[in-house]
């Protein structure tokens, strides 16, 4: 089978469209959630083309006034000034930070958010993850430390992809293979945006379990208080005093008892239900979000460049790098087209 | 014995006006412009070649090449001589079946009534090589004395002049300049061009060049920027010993009688008497895209391209890559490596790299805007960027060289004493400080610290400075730009040091890029039609994408392990 990326790749060699839109279609390629195709539709539609476009418009503009003054500096083309270059730079700095603070949601809508579900072997998390899944994919038993790998799994929460990982119960063990699973449940658990410590509250917290806690507290994290099913010797307070103010919910997983609490945990904690896709659009994709980056930071340097009181042409390096930042996204080359401007908007030559 | 860096001497033997442009602007785009008695240009620079050791000049038109083996044999002149060579130089300028439209007349003929180039386009169009037609103009020729310069804005040439040779002492020289004159189109002027369009060869279609944006015909600005009042319009000089004025702004290819109507209707011009009408001219020139870097054509070995042929404009862009394929002919005729600068040393290399990477679809100008790295292509610090490329290749004599060396270690021990000299503060600086309104100093302060401020310069800071020593104008200049510009300046050398970690791949021409897999068709194709030399160059290549550069890297990289 012909490789997919391949026919979007054709349509940007050939022209037929830009280097956004082709990300974005791989985007739907790959799209996992409703909310998520929205946007790579919205931006195949050429949205941030759109608004990146005016953006270069504005840069393009004032880049050509300065130019076309050092080009044909015998031609009576008005002297752009260090102050309406700042006025400009500084219309500029406020568009692109908004395109930035899109990137946020537009991350979460494209990646997911990844949670990992941590505590001791048996503690409860395959029944957990059974019960969100709503079907029986995890291995659940009553001997301690089944779930040796971790397992990973998507749902959807408000439209949002939530990417789980059950991770092997953490228990200090002389079992070789076991001893694995466990390092790579701490691993997983540093590279996750949110944590669901589980603790049996029908057993005292053991050892095991001070330790779970204790990594709950360092990151954003859920705690569950599982098998309330069962009579219950740990207290909300009792944890509390552990973790501080995380918010703490008492479950049972084997009953699917406070699973729609969760729900609404992880729903509050990254105000999903107010991330409105049809409004605004999105940046979704790291390299344009790095590229911005380096928009902003090129757009501080030219302001430097003015507040030195540099020469405009020594302003003029960095504000071109802007535009060799949203070539980067968009594809459109810079030199040829600055010169095209030129030409276009003033009369000269001999 | 001449060693290089003629143009230069001969163009500040000359001069009729000299100016430095752009001074308002940064040192970067600073401009030295002369206006040169074309006639004295030329008589200087002929002699100057006629003295050239092993230099043997021959006037005579080139009819054909004999190529045997893709390699240049011998060239045939029109009666018949044939010369062997190794190498052969084409640069046709705008001769090349040049053909001359004034209205409704057209001709086969060289600029300014000189024979054309007939027969040699069809030599190279056997030789498989591709031509194409392009246009330009020169505006008419008219008397001095006819011309009422009170209605005109006076153009001076500076006072202190800059020589364009780094040898000559500008202090040395004391030139008599001669005025230039600006005036400007009116709409009796836009109503004439407008009532006579039908009988322009351009809107009637007999043109098929194609012609330059940058140097449109007075008829191509009024149509283009129909909402422009005026344009303005250049009185220049032609030389100190004629009367004969070019009138820069008014190129035209109208009929002569609608042509001094319309100069007529202009303030001054009202009585202009015309010597030379002007014209439109087209010729034929190759695709670029056909040459390497050095200027040699690929396909043929031997032979070389330089100016208008490649379809760039004249003078700048004609000189330097008369240069180049100069040296190379040379260097080639030594079997040695050819001279190629690239983007970051000088204009001359983005200019060839441009235009051989890209081709061009109307003659070539060279813009500031072109150089991704123009704080670094200073004309101030030209000697310093290539003086030891001229050396290596022979075309610059030991003396200079040493001079060069000087100057050099001059520039280098100035600016690590500014930086390691710390001046305290005293009254008498920071009155100093305060009236050149910035602000003065609570504590000791290094030198080229002080100098980093817009309001200060080096002369300012003599009175405090007890260890500086007398130095030469061009050396403290030097000093002053890279201390003041120093962060931009490294900011574009870090740029620079990106730019070359690509460049420096070089890419056989042996490649046969159908074969690499993973590169899109587009790709292949172009790689296969170019056969860039690096890997920075094949970057540049219109649609050629970073994903193709990607496949190229790491094809070189499995070349590399496999040997």
């Amino acid at each position: 089978m012909l490789n997919l990326g391949e026919f979007t790749k054709r349509a940007f060699l050939n022209g037929r469209i830009d280097l956004s839109q082709a990300e974005a279609i791989i985007d739907i390629i790959n799209s996992k959630t409703e909310k998520e195709a929205k946007t790579s539709i919205k931006q195949l539609n050429g949205e941030i083309s759109k608004r990146l476009s005016e953006i270069r418009k504005k840069v393009m503009e004032i880049l050509v006034d300065i130019e076309a003054s050092i080009d044909y500096p015998e031609y009576d083309i008005e002297e752009v000034t260090n102050s309406k270059a700042l006025e400009t730079l500084e219309e500029l700095e406020k568009e692109i930070g908004e395109l930035e603070k899109t990137f946020d949601n537009g991350k979460i809508i494209r990646d997911g958010i990844k949670i990992a579900i941590i505590g001791r072997p048996n503690a409860g998390k395959s029944s957990l993850l059974n019960s969100i899944l709503k079907e029986e994919r995890a291995i659940v038993t009553d001997i301690e430390g089944t779930t040796r790998d971790t397992i990973e799994e998507f749902i959807q929460i408000d439209g949002i992809p939530v990417k789980i990982i059950d991770t092997a119960g953490i228990r200090n063990t002389n079992n070789k293979v076991e001893q694995i699973g466990i390092n790579k449940s701490i691993k997983t658990t540093e590279s996750a945006d949110l944590i669901i410590a589980i603790i049996d509250a029908s057993k005292e917290l053991e050892e095991e379990d001070r330790q779970i806690l204790e990594l709950a507290k360092q990151k954003k994290s859920i705690i569950l208080l599982n098998k309330i099913d069962r009579s219950i010797v740990i207290t909300k307070d009792e944890i509390k005093d552990k973790v501080g103010d995380k918010p703490i919910i008492e479950i049972s997983a084997l009953n699917k008892i406070g699973i729609e609490e969760l729900y609404k945990e992880i729903s509050n904690i990254y105000n999903l239900g107010e991330i409105e896709i049809d409004d605004t659009l999105t940046i979704t994709n790291e390299r344009h979000k790095q590229a911005i980056i380096c928009m902003k930071e090129h757009l501080k340097q030219s302001k430097i460049a003015i507040y030195e009181k540099m020469p405009i042409d020594v302003v003029t390096i960095n504000i071109t790098n802007i535009l060799e930042e949203i070539g980067k996204i968009t594809g459109e080359g810079v030199s040829e087209d600055i010169i095209n401007e030129i030409f276009k908007k003033f009369c000269l030559g001999k | 014995m001449h060693f290089g860096g003629e143009m230069g001497r001969n163009i500040d033997k000359a001069f009729i006006q000299s100016r430095m442009l752009n001074t308002s602007k940064g040192p970067a785009v600073h401009s030295l412009r002369a206006q040169a008695d074309r006639k004295k240009y030329h008589i200087e620079m002929k002699h100057t070649l006629e003295n050239q050791e092993n230099l043997y000049i021959k006037q005579a038109e080139i009819i054909n090449i004999e190529v045997e083996d893709s390699k240049v044999k011998s060239v045939e002149t029109n009666i018949g001589a044939i010369y062997g060579v190794k190498c052969v130089i084409l640069a046709t300028g705008t001769y090349l079946k040049g053909k001359i439209f004034i209205g409704e007349v057209s001709y086969e003929s060289g600029p300014d009534g000189v024979f054309p180039a007939k027969k040699l386009s069809e030599c190279l169009k056997k030789l498989d090589i591709d031509i194409v037609r392009f246009k330009t103009g020169t505006p008419a020729r008219v008397n001095k004395n006819s011309i009422d310069f009170s209605k005109m804005e006076i153009q001076n040439g500076d006072e202190e002049i800059e020589m364009f040779s780094f040898e000559n002492d500008a202090d040395a020289k004391d030139i008599e300049q001669v005025p230039c004159y600006l005036t400007y189109t009116n709409q009796k002027t836009h109503d004439i061009i407008r009532k006579n369009l039908h009988r322009s060869p351009l809107y009637g279609g007999e043109i098929e060049g194609t012609g330059p944006r940058y140097c449109p015909s007075i008829e191509d600005k009024v149509v283009r920027f129909s909402d422009k009042e005026r344009h303005q319009i250049f009185i220049e000089p032609m030389g100190n010993n004629t009367e004969e004025m070019y009138v820069q702004g008014m190129s035209s290819s109208l009929p002569e009688d609608v042509q001094i109507e319309m100069y007529r209707s202009i303030e001054g011009l009202e009585h202009v008497e015309f010597t030379r009408p002007a014209y439109a001219i087209e010729y034929d020139c190759i695709d670029p895209s056909q040459l390497k870097l050095s200027l040699e054509l690929k396909s043929i070995s031997g032979m070389f391209f330089a100016g208008q042929i490649n379809g760039t404009s004249g003078y700048e862009e004609a000189a330097a890559q008369g240069i180049i394929a100069g040296i190379n002919a040379g260097l080639k005729l030594q079997n040695k490596k050819p001279l190629i600068m690239d983007r970051s040393e000088a204009y001359i290399g983005v200019l060839i790299d441009d235009i051989v990477t890209k081709g061009t679809n109307e003659p070539y100008r060279m813009m500031t805007s072109r150089a991704e790295y123009r704080l670094l292509l200073r004309q101030d610090n030209a000697d310093l960027r290539l003086t030891e490329k001229g050396y290596e290749v022979g075309l610059i004599s030991q003396e200079r060289y040493n001079k060069f060396l000087e100057k050099k270690e001059q520039i280098s021990n100035e600016i690590s004493r500014m930086k390691s000299t710390v001046i305290k503060p005293s009254d008498a600086i920071n009155e100093m400080l305060v009236k050149r309104e910035t602000s003065p100093i609570e504590t000791g302060i290094k030198l080229a610290e002080l100098i980093k401020r817009t309001e200060i310069s080096y002369e300012d800071l003599k009175a405090f400075d007890k260890d500086r020593v007398e130095l030469p104008k061009n050396v403290i200049k030097e000093v002053e730009i890279e201390l003041k510009y120093e962060g931009y300046i490294k900011m574009q050398e870090a740029q620079v040091e990106r730019f070359k970690k690509l460049e420096d791949k070089m890419l056989s021409e042996n490649i046969i890029y159908a074969d690499m897999k993973g590169l899109s068709l587009e790709a292949r194709q172009k790689l296969d039609k170019f056969k860039p030399s690096s890997v920075g160059q094949a970057s540049r290549i219109s649609g050629v994408s970073p994903a193709d550069i990607s496949v190229i890297l790491i094809w070189l990289e499995q070349n590399r392990r496999s040997r």
